[in-house]
C-alpha cells in the first residue's frame, strides 16, 4: 500500500475496517469524533453495522452484544466518554469475551478539556471497571504505530479473549502524518466454541458474568490470571533508543515519549549518553527490561503528560536501585522537546539521591517553573 | 420425556422451548407464567433454534437457565443496547429482550426509549410487578401512589418520590415502534390474551415490522406481603386501574397478522 496523508483518528478506524471489523457503536466526543465519523460513512458502504449510539452507556453494551455473536467490533471514545464505558467493559471481561477499545485521551478531571492528555493511564492499566481482571493496553506514539497496533489489537482480544484497549492522547488522533495503511483482510466471522450466534444444530450457550457461587467466581479470577500470565510472557512490547550505552534513561509512552525522543537526539548532540525507553504495551509493562536498565544506568527520568501514573511502574521495576526523576505536564498540557532536554540536562549534572516520592521535588521545580 | 397419556389425550405438557431447570421464582410468582408463554410462542413458531434471549438483572436474571435457545446476560437495564448489538451483526436471528420495572423503566430507559426510537427489530417481554422484587422491595418507578415499599414505608408520597411510569403509552409514540400493547397474569382469560400478544410481538421481529414490545402487569407475591391468590386479585382491582389493559400501538403492517 502506499503512504498517504493521514490523520490519527482516520487512520485507526480505517485500518480496523481493513482488519476485519464488523460493527462499531460509539457517541460523539473530542477529540475522537473522527473515528466515529470515518466509521458513518464507510461501513454501511460495505454493508456492515454502524450505530450512533444514545450514550456511551449504550454503545459500550451494544458493543458487549455484538461481540458474544464472534463479530469483530470495537469502540471508541475520549476520557469522559470511557468513565461512562468501564462498567460495560468489566461485563466483557467478566465474560470473557474479545473487545478492542480506542480511548483518546484528552485533559482532566471531568469535563476537563479537550487537549491532548495521558490522564487515563490508571484507568486503562489498573482500574476502570469493578473487579480483577486483566486487560491488554497499548500506546502508539506516531499514525503509523496507531495503525499497526489496531490491527494487532483484534488478534489479541481473540487470541486470549480479553479486553484490548489503545489509548491515544489527543495529538496522535488529531495530527495528520504520512502513513501506510494495510491491505483490505475479508471479513472473517468465526463460529467461536462460546460465541452466542444461535443454537442451530448444536447445544445451546451461555454468555454472562455471573458467578453466583464465589467459589466459581474464584476459579474464573484464577483462570483470567492464568491468561494474563500468558500475555506477560508473549505480549511486553517497547521500543529502546540509544539504550546500548545509556547512562541516563528517559522513560515515556505515546507522544511524551515522542517528544523525548527529539529531545534524547539533541543532547546525544552535546555529548550526554542518554537514551530512551518508550513502552508500547502499558499492560503488560516491561518490567524486566527496566529492572535490567536499573542494574547499568546511573538515573531514569520519567516524562508524562498527566500527574506520575506510570512513574509508579517504573518505581517498582527499578526497586530503588538508582534515582527516578519525574518531569510531568497534566491538564492537556503537551511538554516541549527543549523543556525535557532541559530535565535531562539537570539530570545529567545533578548529583540525585532516591526519592521515596519524585513527585514533590518536581512539584516544587514546576511552581518554580510558573512564577 | 416418559409419556404416560396418549398423544392424542396430551392437553398440557413442558414446551420444548424449555429446559428441565427446576424453578428459582417464589411460589405464585407470574415471572415463571411469562416465563411459559415465552416458550410456547417459540416452539409454535419454530424459532428456538434461532433465538437469542437476553436476560436482565432483576428477579429474572437467571432466565437463560430456563430456555432451550442461546442467552447472553445484560448488565442492570441495558438488555436493549445488548440486544441491538446482537440484531445488528446477526439480522437473521430473533433476539429478545426480558426485563423488570427497575430494569426497563428506572435505570434502563435511555436504552429502552432508544431502542424503540430506532425502531429496533426486537421484542421487548416487560414484567411490571411495581417493585424491585430482587433486592428486596424497594419502590420502582411503577409503584403506585401511596403503596408501601421497603424504600417508601408510608407509602409512595407523588409529591416527594414522583408518580408512576406507564411505560407502554411513552413507547407507542416512537415512530420506530411497531407494535406495543400491556396485558395481564391475572386470570386465565388475560393470560391467554398475553400469550397471543407475545405472539403477534415476535411476528413483528419476524416480519421486520420494527420494535415491539408486550408489557405484562405481574405479581410479587413475596415483596408485596400478601399471598399468590390476593395478589391476583390486587393485580386486578388496583394495577389495571393504573395500567389500563389494551393496544397502544399497532402498526399498519403489524395489524393484519392472526396469532
Ligand atoms: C448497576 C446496578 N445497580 C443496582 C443493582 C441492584 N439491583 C439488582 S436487581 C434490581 C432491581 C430489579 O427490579 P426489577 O427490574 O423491577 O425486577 P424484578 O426483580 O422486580 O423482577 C436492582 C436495583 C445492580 N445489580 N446493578
Ligand atoms: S421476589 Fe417477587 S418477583 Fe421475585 S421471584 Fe419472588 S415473587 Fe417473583
Ligand atoms: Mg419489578
Amino acid at each position: 500500500m502506499p503512504r498517504e496523508l493521514l490523520k490519527g483518528n482516520v487512520a485507526m478506524a480505517e485500518a480496523a475496517i481493513r482488519a476485519g471489523l464488523e460493527a462499531y457503536f460509539g457517541y460523539p466526543i473530542t477529540p475522537q469524533t473522527e473515528i466515529l465519523e470515518h466509521f458513518s460513512k464507510r461501513l454501511p458502504e460495505l454493508g456492515r453495522a454502524f450505530v450512533q449510539a444514545e450514550s456511551e452507556v449504550a454503545a459500550i453494551n451494544m458493543i458487549y452484544g455484538a461481540a458474544c455473536t464472534g463479530a469483530r467490533v470495537m469502540g471508541s471514545s475520549s476520557s469522559p466518554g470511557v468513565s461512562l464505558m468501564m462498567e460495560g467493559l468489566s461485563y466483557i471481561a467478566g465474560t470473557e469475551i474479545p473487545t478492542v477499545l480506542i480511548n483518546v485521551m484528552r485533559g482532566g478531571p471531568g469535563l476537563g478539556n479537550i487537549a491532548p492528555s495521558q490522564g487515563d493511564y490508571f484507568q486503562a492499566v489498573y482500574g476502570g471497571g469493578h473487579g480483577d481482571y486483566p486487560r491488554i493496553v497499548l500506546a502508539p506514539s506516531t499514525v503509523q504505530e496507531a495503525i499497526d497496533l489496531t490491527v494487532l489489537s483484534f488478534d489479541l482480544a481473540e487470541k486470549y479473549r480479553t479486553v484490548v484497549i489503545l489509548i491515544a492522547d489527543g495529538s496522535i488522533g488529531q495530527m495528520m502524518e504520512p502513513a501506510e495503511l494495510p491491505e483490505m483482510r475479508p471479513v472473517n466471522r468465526v463460529d467461536w466454541p462460546w460465541a452466542t450466534n444461535g443454537a442451530i444444530g448444536r447445544e445451546r450457550r451461555i454468555l454472562s458474568s455471573i458467578y453466583i457461587d464465589p467459589n466459581e467466581e474464584e476459579i474464573t479470577n484464577l483462570r483470567l490470571f492464568e491468561r494474563w500470565k500468558e500475555i506477560q510472557k508473549n505480549e511486553v512490547r517497547y521500543k529502546e533508543y540509544y539504550c546500548d550505552d545509556a547512562d541516563f534513561v528517559v522513560v515515556g509512552f505515546g507522544t511524551a515519549g515522542r517528544v523525548a525522543l527529539s529531545s534524547v537526539r539533541a543532547a546525544r548532540q552535546q555529548g550526554i549518553k542518554v537514551g530512551l525507553l518508550r513502552p508500547v504495551s502499558l499492560s503488560p509493562f516491561p518490567y524486566q527490561v527496566l529492572d535490567e536498565l536499573s542494574k547499568r544506568v546511573q538515573a531514569f527520568l520519567v516524562v508524562e503528560m498527566n500527574m506520575g501514573q506510570m512513574l509508579n511502574d517504573v518505581l517498582m521495576a527499578t526497586k530503588g536501585r538508582v534515582p527516578v526523576e519525574f518531569h510531568g505536564r497534566p491538564g492537556g498540557v503537551v511538554p516541549f522537546p527543549d523543556e525535557i532536554l532541559a530535565e535531562i540536562q539537570r539530570v545529567a549534572t545533578t548529583k540525585l539521591s532516591v526519592a521515596p516520592d519524585p513527585r514533590h521535588a518536581w512539584y516544587d521545580r514546576m511552581l518554580a517553573m510558573t512564577k | 420425556m416418559v409419556t404416560i397419556v396418549k398423544p392424542e389425550n396430551l392437553v398440557y405438557s413442558r414446551p420444548q422451548a424449555f429446559t428441565e431447570f427446576p424453578t428459582h421464582y417464589c411460589p405464585g410468582c407470574t415471572h415463571g407464567v411469562a416465563h411459559r408463554l415465552i416458550a410456547e410462542v417459540l416452539d409454535e413458531m419454530a424459532l428456538t433454534e434461532r433465538t437469542i434471549g437476553v436476560a436482565p438483572v432483576g428477579c429474572s436474571v437467571f432466565a437463560y437457565n430456563y430456555f432451550d435457545c442461546d442467552f447472553v446476560e445484560a448488565a442492570h437495564g441495558r438488555a436493549p443496547a445488548m440486544a441491538t448489538g446482537i440484531k445488528r451483526v446477526l439480522p437473521e436471528r430473533i433476539v429478545f429482550t426480558y426485563q423488570g420495572d427497575g430494569d426497563l423503566a428506572s435505570i434502563g430507559m435511555a436504552e429502552i426509549m432508544h431502542a424503540a426510537a430506532r425502531g429496533e427489530n426486537i421484542t421487548v417481554v416487560f414484567i411490571n410487578n411495581a417493585i424491585y422484587g430482587m433486592t428486596g422491595g424497594q419502590m420502582a418507578p411503577t409503584t403506585l401512589p401511596g403503596m408501601k415499599t421497603t424504600s417508601s414505608p408510608l407509602g409512595r408520597d407523588v409529591e416527594t418520590q414522583g408518580f408512576p411510569i406507564r411505560m407502554s403509552e411513552i413507547l407507542a409514540n416512537m415512530d420506530g415502534a411497531g407494535y406495543i400493547v400491556r396485558r395481564s397474569l391475572h386470570d386465565p382469560k388475560n393470560i391467554r390474551m398475553a400469550k397471543k400478544a407475545i405472539r403477534i410481538a415476535f411476528e413483528t421481529q419476524v416480519r421486520g415490522l420494527g420494535f415491539s414490545m408486550v408489557e405484562l402487569l405481574s405479581t410479587c407475591p413475596t415483596n408485596w406481603g400478601i399471598s399468590p391468590l390476593e395478589s391476583l386479585t390486587w393485580v386486578e382491582e388496583h394495577m389495571v386501574p393504573a395500567y389500563p389493559l389494551g393496544d397502544y400501538k399497532v402498526a399498519a403492517g403489524v395489524a393484519g397478522i392472526k396469532a
